[in-house]
């Protein structure tokens, strides 16, 4: 590598360093993914004029055929499939390392340099790292598609025969690690890899595909780490620990939205070891009020608070529901959302769904911001979200939620549900708040409910 | 171990803690526009790709590239892009009625 390139790269590791800490404001967010793009752009265009590049057939054929894919789905993906796109991209970014040391592995039985022992070291792990990822995230994106079931798929042994495929790979690693003229370990590695992938990812159920999701980008990451501990690369090394480090920031903000530990979300299966529906046995009534009340205490209301759940957003209610905000503004309510970190597919995002539903940000507020509002706000209501404001997460220890972080509907003067039935959320917890003697439920279709509610506001 | 080992781990255990430092402070309002984009900087290995694919020693290795350079574009493309597009959305209210 030349002075010129090294000094192009570390430009653009610069830029993805400044470009990431833009997006810590939305004012400033997407200046910071433009400066991402130009960092790439400058390692690519600095790549392509080094000399060990004599053919630029392939590169040319690749660079159009994969700019015209990314652009189509990054133009035409809904925001309700975000999950499965980012999911997609993962992999395909776990692949292309995969691929690229699997190549570097083929230059150097051609006939190229002699590597170092950590360059092997560091190759198998790219081949483990990015294989998986690449599998891991085709099922994940299928299951959040509906592809297939997003019921977990349990089966005897299932950890235990995943802990054997690792420690396969790793052994197989570590003989070609000894002696790289082994190939044939290389293509066994990688199909060993590409399976447990697939295993791994299987028994996760749907509910629980944020952390999956998180956790797939961490391993992006590191795969692409790893591919620059290969070259000798660093501006890889840079971008793929920032990138693993994220992913590992947000799969833990994940796990502890969900109360979960990581290796319970990896190996449990949802809820697999609770008995669901022993808590509902008993007989409670519940008062139900129609869209007509609903309307009449909102608009006598100062302040409401709305607590989204993932079914609003997947019935595209949000757009109906921000046209109900607008209203209530227009009235002189105070009318914001308060956002559960759970509340989605994925990190963030019931927060790009209301931002599409034109929703401005400063009324979108995280968990930790608003839940000691909830005292002083005359109607918190809740749109097809159930476990994230049961109250039972605060004391009940024999529950699934004990120790989940809620949001306080329950401390608003008035509660207003509106939900299709009782039943109870993923968690298969009864949830007490629609007992209480404050609580409105609304039962219904929420998008049929807003809709009405929006008729009466206007009137 | 040789002295480019030592400083790529230099730059590897500086890389953890700068990005600790930085994506922590990322709001939870904007973190799926920070998994699309940070997916499409880890597209980097694009640059591992270009070269495989275009040192012109035939055989598997270059068409090994050319896949590497396809699935990595659409990465990185299919990446910065749809961020962008999420970001555009997000805008800051005019209308709410002062407190």
């Amino acid at each position: 590598m030349n002075v010129l390139s090294a000094i192009a790269y570390l430009v653009a590791a610069v830029l993805f360093i400044m470009g990431l800490k833009l997006l810590s404001s939305p004012k400033t967010a997407r200046r910071g993914n433009m400066l991402g793009a130009l960092g790439m752009l400058i390692a690519v265009v600095v790549t392509l004029t080094d000399q060990v590049i004599i053919d630029f057939t392939y590169i040319v054929v690749g660079l159009v055929v994969g700019g015209a894919i990314g652009a189509f789905l990054a133009r035409k993906v809904q925001m309700t499939s975000m999950p499965q796109m980012v999911g997609l991209l993962n992999g395909f970014g776990g692949a292309a390392s995969a691929l690229v040391a699997y190549a570097e592995y083929m230059r150097f039985a051609a006939g190229g340099p002699d590597m170092a022992i950590h360059a092997w070291i560091a190759l198998i792990l790219s081949l483990l790292i990015g294989t998986v990822t690449l599998t891991g995230s085709v099922i994940a994106a299928a299951k959040l598609q509906g592809v297939m079931t997003s019921a977990p798929i349990l089966y005897p042994f299932q950890k235990q025969i995943n802990a054997l495929m690792l420690v396969a790979v790793l052994v197989m690693g570590s003989f070609f690690i000894m002696d790289p003229s082994l190939w044939y370990l290389l293509p066994i590695i990688v199909f060993v890899s590409a399976v447990l992938g697939v295993t791994s990812v299987i028994p996760i159920g749907g509910a629980d595909m944020p952390v999956v999701i998180s956790l797939l980008n961490s391993y992006s990451g590191m795969a692409a780490a790893a591919t620059g501990f290969v070259l000798g690369n660093n501006v890889l090394i840079v971008s793929g620990t920032l990138v693993g480090a994220s992913g590992i920031i947000l799969t833990d903000i994940m796990c502890k939205a969900m109360n979960r530990s990581l290796a319970n979300v990896l190996f449990a299966g949802v809820g697999a070891e609770y008995e669901a529906g022993a808590t509902t046995s008993e007989q409670r009534t519940v008062v139900r009020y129609t869209a007509d009340d609903a309307a009449f205490i909102l608009e006598n209301a100062q302040s409401v608070i709305i607590v989204p759940g993932y079914g609003l957003a997947v019935a595209q209610a949000q757009h109906v529901l921000q046209e109900m905000v607008n209203i209530l503004h227009a009235k002189g309510i105070d009318a914001r959302y308060a956002i559960h970190p759970v509340a989605g597919r994925m990190p963030g995002h019931m927060n790009v769904l209301l931002a599409e539903a034109n929703a401005p940000y400063d009324i979108l507020l995280e968990m930790d911001q608003i839940n000691d509002d909830f005292k002083n706000t005359d109607v918190a209501l809740v749109l097809g979200a159930n476990d994230v404001v049961n109250p039972a997460a605060r004391y009940k220890k024999e529950s699934p939620l004990y120790g989940m972080p809620i949001l306080n509907v329950d401390h608003a003067r008035t509660v207003m549900v509106c939900k299709r039935s009782l039943n109870p959320g993923f968690a298969g917890e009864d949830n007490e708040l629609f007992y209480d003697k404050k609580t409105m439920m609304v039962f219904g279709d929420a998008k049929a409910t807003i809709t009405k509610l929006v008729q009466l506001l206007k009137k | 171990m040789d002295v480019m080992l030592m400083m790529s781990i230099y730059v590897f255990v500086l890389a953890i803690f700068v990005g600790f430092e930085v994506i922590s402070k990322v709001p939870p309002l904007l973190h799926t526009p920070l998994m699309s984009g940070s997916n499409a900087i880890s597209g980097i290995t694009l640059v591992g790709s270009l070269i495989a694919a275009g040192e012109g020693h035939g055989g598997i290795s270059v068409i090994l590239g050319m896949i590497a350079v396809i699935v990595a574009t659409i990465n990185v493309i299919g990446g910065f892009m749809v961020t962008d597009r999420m970001l555009g959305m997000f805008k800051k209210d005019t209308t709410k009625p002062a407190k």
